[in-house]
């Protein structure tokens, strides 16, 4: 079993895992969204406040949890790179960046856009809200970090350590609904004890979610040969990567 | 020689005061940014001073994050350019108590200049007599934990191009529970209600940070020099 | 019936964007990362033919 987990230091050995999985992952997710979104768009029963409007829950609520494992991938990658020298993890961790950023961004609008129907307003600054976007904010830092660096392999350790100390937000975004009054409802899901939602309306929460988690898992993969390719353009595996 | 660590700290501390106070102009820059930079807010929305009151601990708490981070850049730079910080990371005492000492001297520059000088400030945005101690006690612990977030930011960014905007990129996010808490200590000691709760949490925060980010400043600085 | 799915019971102009943001989010990420590794191999097979090149040029 730990020579399948030092063989995860081995970048031709992580490339090839990262290229045979990738179309499997995406063809996963695409299955998990297309259900995912009939259900929910179609199946699930009208809610009785805020009729068809919580169907953005659908697309919200992953994106928001995708945003902040995303991080967590990111901080735990750059923690095993910098502790144990590995650099397959400042690989995975530079490929999750943008996707992260992208989902931050994503659980912004798509929460904006439900915002205004169901509280009156576009934004507020709600501890919830603010944190998410403090996160946005710390993705496009580490991002920032990695490329103004001349030398990538400083770049590199120098935004990893930056993912490690802006990880504190992490449980803040998480826990702002239990610590502070806020406008954003509590914990429906991710919590200890029975989810706090109907069945009907659950399950495709739940497909999604998986779908989301899985498409982070494809793209995550692809970035990932991208990233391991841009890094070890000069060694020897890489000659016979690049023939297909 | 052997130096003890206490005598290294206060030496280096020592030094860091010498360098300031040799050039004042650069002392009093942030101080005058601070000053500045609360001006404009009353002038840009001309408000009568009672009304000022409202935005005063925010527009206070912003100008006092800023001007902080003006100061930040000079940390660790002009150490480093002239090959100082390597000597120093020699010296055997330990490039934390270094990071420690330097970050401790800094604040004393700039964050307990502006604990001083925010009465005068205070002043011109309207903030009562009464609300005095409160609002310097949030912004003693607040530049504290900025100092510190600045020497993880600084420590990241030492040669970069651009520098100066990447450490704001980076500090800012991280300070901006500062922000939060401060302005809400000022607000509530402003209103007369107890401020314990703010002041705490900034406490909290400020022993968080002075407990951790020395370990994170060293290690930044070590991904940067080496 | 199909009407009432698309009015989204009348929050049609907040549902639908909302979905299409979404949409356009992990289509952006599949072109991106597409797009990052379709560069990358491109940049080896010259990095490849540069020093093909270099070492057939010393051997001379």
């Amino acid at each position: 079993m730990w020579t399948w987990f030092y063989k995860l230091a081995s970048p031709p050995y992580v490339y090839g895992v990262a290229a045979a999985f990738a179309p499997w992952l995406l063809g996963v997710a695409a299955i998990a969204l297309c259900y995912g979104l009939v259900a929910g768009l179609a199946i699930a029963p009208l809610d009785y406040q805020q009729g068809d409007a919580f169907r953005m829950i659908y697309v919200h609520v992953p994106s928001a949890l995708l945003s902040l494992t995303v991080y967590t991938v990111m901080a735990a990658a750059s923690a095993v790179a910098l502790i144990w020298r590995i650099k397959v993890g400042h690989a995975v961790a530079a490929a999750s960046a943008p996707i992260g950023a992208s989902f931050t961004l994503a659980a912004l609008v798509t929460g904006s856009l439900w915002g205004r129907p169901m509280w009156g307003t576009y934004w507020a600054w709600d501890p919830r809200l603010t944190s998410e976007l403090i996160l946005l904010f710390l993705y496009v830092g580490v991002m920032s970090l990695r490329s103004a660096f001349e030398d990538p392999a400083r770049g590199d350790r120098a935004a990893a350590l930056l993912a490690i100390v802006g990880v504190v937000n992490v449980p803040i975004v998480h826990f702002s609904v239990v610590w502070w009054n806020s406008l954003h409802q509590g914990a429906t899901v991710v919590r200890l004890g029975a989810p706090r939602m109907p069945g009907s309306m659950l399950w495709p929460l739940l497909v999604m979610w998986l779908g989301f988690m899985f498409f982070y898992g494809a793209v995550l993969c692809t970035r990932l040969q991208g990233e391991l390719l841009n890094r070890e353009r000069q060694a020897a595996w890489v000659r016979e990567a690049i023939k297909s | 020689m052997k130096v003890s660590a206490r005598e290294a700290f206060m030496l280096i501390v020592h030094r860091e005061l010498c360098l300031s106070f040799r050039r004042p102009e650069q002392l009093l820059q942030p101080l005058v940014f601070f000053l500045i930079v609360t001006t404009l807010f009353p002038l840009g929305l001309s408000l009568q001073l009672s009304l000022l009151r409202d935005i005063s601990p925010g527009v206070l708490w912003t100008a006092a994050l800023l001007s902080s981070l003006l100061s930040l850049d000079s940390l660790f730079k002009s150490d480093a350019d002239d090959g100082t910080l390597e000597q120093l990371s020699l010296s055997g005492q330990g490039l934390t108590l270094i990071v420690v000492a330097k970050t401790c001297a800094h604040w004393l520059v700039t964050g307990a200049a502006l604990v001083i000088a925010s009465p005068i400030v205070a002043t011109a945005l309207g903030i009562p007599v009464a609300a005095f101690a409160t609002m310097m006690l949030s912004l003693a612990l607040g530049t504290v934990t900025l100092s510190w977030l600045g020497a993880i930011g600084a420590g990241l960014t030492i040669g970069l191009r651009r520098g100066n905007v990447l450490l704001s990129l980076i500090v800012l996010p991280l300070a901006t529970p500062l922000l939060i808490f401060g302005a809400a200590a000022t607000e509530r000691a402003i209103s007369g209600s107890s401020a314990a709760g703010a002041l705490y949490f900034l406490a909290s925060l400020c022993v968080f940070t002075c407990t951790l980010a020395p370990l994170a400043a060293t290690a930044a600085l070590r991904i940067t020099l080496e | 019936m199909s009407s009432n799915f698309w009015s989204m019971g009348g929050y049609a102009r907040y549902v639908w964007p909302c979905f299409a943001f979404a949409g356009a989010v992990l289509g952006w990420n599949l072109w991106s990362a597409r797009r990052l590794l379709v560069a990358a191999k491109l940049k080896a097979r010259r990095a490849l033919a540069m020093a093909t090149a270099l070492a057939g040029n010393e051997s001379r």
